[in-house]
């Protein structure tokens, strides 16, 4: 066996000082010799680990191989097998606790780098002037109607018409994607590839409506009368607030308020798009998960001197994606960790000035596992502000739940299906990702996806609830 | 909600009237900003980017006895159909709607219409009747009338003053809001109001909630984060529309 190399290929990036303050992607992607050099890193074990690791079991050793051999459109058919959004997973997925986690190579030195190689091959078919297109079942005749067009409903989407079926998504936003395009910022997912992967999407026959807020416009109930079912991926859209005094004060975001405009609305463009944003110099942003570091260094990019980030734990208890957290730090996010906030303070106009806060220090384990943190008294201090970022997580939308008689939702909201089939307690309606299990990640809610269309599949042909 | 161009802002505007056999949705706005302004200038057949409704809470429509429906400016096509439905409902419905001056004064022949009373009020008294619409309000009142709700749909300083009139005559005072929304679906949070001390969203939760409970203050604050950007946005709106660079480009032989 040749000798492999103990780390991963390096992926170019933008360099920190530069790429703080700009909204380019950051790391540059392979180029093809990059890629196959990584790619023959792979052991291709006859028994991969690799692939249960993987929400939608892509089969890694075998996209791998082919581009190992410089076979890219080969590699590009076997992915397409199992997944139609490879340039937006090799970017956001977790790899490092799914597919590499696993990766045998993980045991002793740096694990295969598939989700550099997966965006790799997804961008690699971009530049071409065809894309490989998806092998088709014949029509069946059914009618499904997926609610929500973010990761969940693309996947559910897309499977479903492989199968033949024909399928509508039903968006409440003017744009497709969901979270990928209303959440995660340019600089780690750029629009243009989610709009790229969406029209790949919609190559295979599925319909889109824009500006549909099921549950307003129409209920689930009279979906029903016209599609045989109805699929329901509406995330986890409402923000969380910590309900401290004066967290009403001009200049305090929700993070899907900040990212929103920033993203989906591109206010960082404005006064060329009309939506605005404040451009903080100081802005702290609250929390220490994904979508705390991408408004941290959101701020940095709309031109903020100091972006702070605000979390109660310590850094092990951190729940973002270690390249993240690396990331921001990179950019000079300055971290104020065993911290928390427990009042703002507000000029005469209403304007956040000061955030007060306390220190903390981690005590017993919380029935998640995690050190619980606990005040330390008396330690009030105070932090000069004028943005405030709250990203402490979000909770399903209920407005689905609400308008839907007979769906059975659990106490927070969330919508009850069977984690391996997506059915809920209603006859022909599925539901799956954030709406399901609360906040979480882009794969996990395609693999939702993925299990939910093969379980409708098959209720549309027996007909069997 | 709707957007008019690729580049706009979503803008949350109220629906004044349906003819859903001709598929028509009627919608009464004012020129304030540049959204607005561009809106006013599409004409009969041209096409706007978006539009996305029927949002938040239908009003709580039932037969209360006496109600007053009260509309300050471009509140008053949004009272329209509330008056409407109130009306129908068996209602006896006295209608206070009020303007700056004469010229400003619409739809009063439809709230007439749909009232028992229609009490047309101008500040400047320009159509006889001088007053705020507080001030026909305390009238309607203090002539012995027993109201047994109030609904109002105005600027924010208006709907605060109303509410502060009916809370010592205890007149339940339905008031409808309108601040800053993003989405209106309950996902961003922009339009946080404070009823009764707690945090509600205008978009899912409202837009009618009690006067009575109202931070009215707090609203009104809210309203004016983006002050400085809305002007910005629209001083170089006007700009590019007179295709002259206002002194600032250079274009006009001022710069």
């Amino acid at each position: 066996m040749a000798r492999v190399s103990p780390k991963k290929t390096l992926m170019r990036e933008q360099d920190p000082k530069a790429r703080a303050r700009n909204f380019d992607e950051v790391p540059f992607g392979y180029s093809s010799e990059e890629a196959v050099e990584e790619a023959k890193r792979c052991l291709q074990c006859k028994k991969p680990s690799c692939v249960p690791g993987c929400p939608v079991n892509i089969d890694i050793p075998g996209f791998i191989h082919q581009i190992a051999l410089g076979n890219f459109w080969e590699a590009m058919k076997l992915m397409k097998q199992t997944n139609t959004l490879p340039a937006i997973c090799g970017r956001v997925c977790p790899q490092e606790t799914q597919c590499e986690g696993q990766c045998v190579l993980a045991k002793k030195m740096e694990p295969v780098a598939i989700g550099n190689l997966e965006r790799f091959i997804a961008d690699w078919e971009a530049e071409q002037n065809e894309c490989v297109m998806c092998e088709m079942q014949p029509g069946t005749g059914k009618k499904v109607a997926v609610v929500g067009a973010g990761p969940a409903g693309l996947t559910v989407a897309s499977d479903l018409a492989k199968m033949g079926h024909s399928v509508t998504m039903f968006e409440a936003l003017h744009k497709p994607g969901g979270v990928l395009v209303y959440g995660i910022p340019e600089f780690r997912l750029p629009k243009a590839i989610v709009e790229r992967e969406v029209k790949f999407v919609q190559s295979m026959g599925v319909k889109l409506e824009l500006n549909h807020v099921v549950g307003k416009l129409r209920s689930v109930d009279e979906l029903l009368t016209e599609f045989d079912a109805v699929f329901v991926g509406t995330g986890a859209g409402q923000p969380s607030f910590m309900g401290i005094p004066g967290e009403n004060s001009l200049g305090i975001y929700s993070a899907n308020e900040y990212l929103t405009r920033s993203n989906l609305m591109k206010a960082y463009l404005f006064p060329r798009y009309d939506t605005p944003i404040v451009r903080g110099k100081r802005v702290a942003t609250i929390g220490g998960g994904n979508v705390a570091m991408d408004s941290a260094r959101t701020a940095l990019r709309l031109g903020a001197e100091k972006s702070i980030l605000i979390y109660r734990r310590s850094r092990e208890e951190m729940p973002a994606r270690t390249a993240e957290v690396h990331h921001a730090e990179q950019e000079g996010i300055e971290f104020n960790l065993l911290t928390n906030p427990v009042r703002y303070i507000a000029d005469e106009q209403g304007w956040v000035r000061e955030v007060e806060c306390l220190r903390m220090e981690l005590g017993e384990p919380d029935a998640g596992g995690r050190r619980r943190p606990v005040p330390l008294r008396g330690s009030e201090f105070r932090i000069p502000v004028d943005t405030v970022v709250v990203a402490i997580g979000n909770s399903p939308n209920p407005l689905i739940p609400q308008t839907t008689p007979g769906l059975e939702a659990a106490k927070h909201g969330n919508i009850v299906a069977d984690s391996r089939t997506g059915r809920t307690s209603k006859k022909g309606v599925f539901a799956g990702g954030d709406i399901v299990t609360g906040a979480a990640t882009v794969i996990l809610a395609m693999g939702a996806g993925r299990l939910a269309a093969n379980s409708i599949d098959e209720y549309l042909k027996t007909g069997v609830w | 909600m709707l957007r008019v161009t690729e580049e706009g802002e979503r803008i949350p505007l109220t629906v004044a009237d349906v003819v859903p056999e001709k598929g028509i949705l009627v919608i009464v706005f004012q020129e304030v900003g540049k959204s607005t302004r561009l809106l006013g200038t599409r004409k009969a057949g041209d096409e706007i980017m978006d539009l996305i409704g029927p949002l938040g809470r239908a009003s709580h429509i039932e037969k209360f006895g006496t109600v007053v429906c009260i509309g300050g400016g471009v509140g008053t096509p949004e009272i329209f159909p509330v008056a409407r439905a109130l009306k129908q409902a068996g209602n006896r419905v006295i209608s206070i709607i009020g303007f700056r001056s004469k010229d400003l004064i619409l739809m009063d022949k439809e709230m007439a219409a749909v009232s028992d009373e229609l009490i047309v009020a101008t500040d400047d008294g320009s159509n006889g009747n001088k007053g705020f619409v507080t001030d026909m309000l305390r009238r309607v009142i203090d002539r012995g009338e027993k109201v047994d709700r109030v609904f109002a749909v105005g600027p924010v300083i208006m709907m605060k003053m109303v509410s502060k009139l009916t809370t010592p005559h205890k007149i339940p005072t339905v008031v409808s809001l309108n601040p800053i929304m993003l989405d209106a679906t309950g996902m961003c949070g922009v339009c946080r109001v404070e009823v009764g001390g707690k945090t509600r969203l205008a978009c899912v939760d409202g837009p009618e909630f009690d006067g009575h409970e109202v931070d009215f203050d707090m609203l009104i604050a809210r309203l004016r984060t983006y002050l400085p950007e809305e002007k910005q946005s629209l001083e170089l709106y006007e700009v590019e529309k007179s295709g002259c660079c206002g002194g600032k480009g250079g274009c006009c032989g001022q710069g």
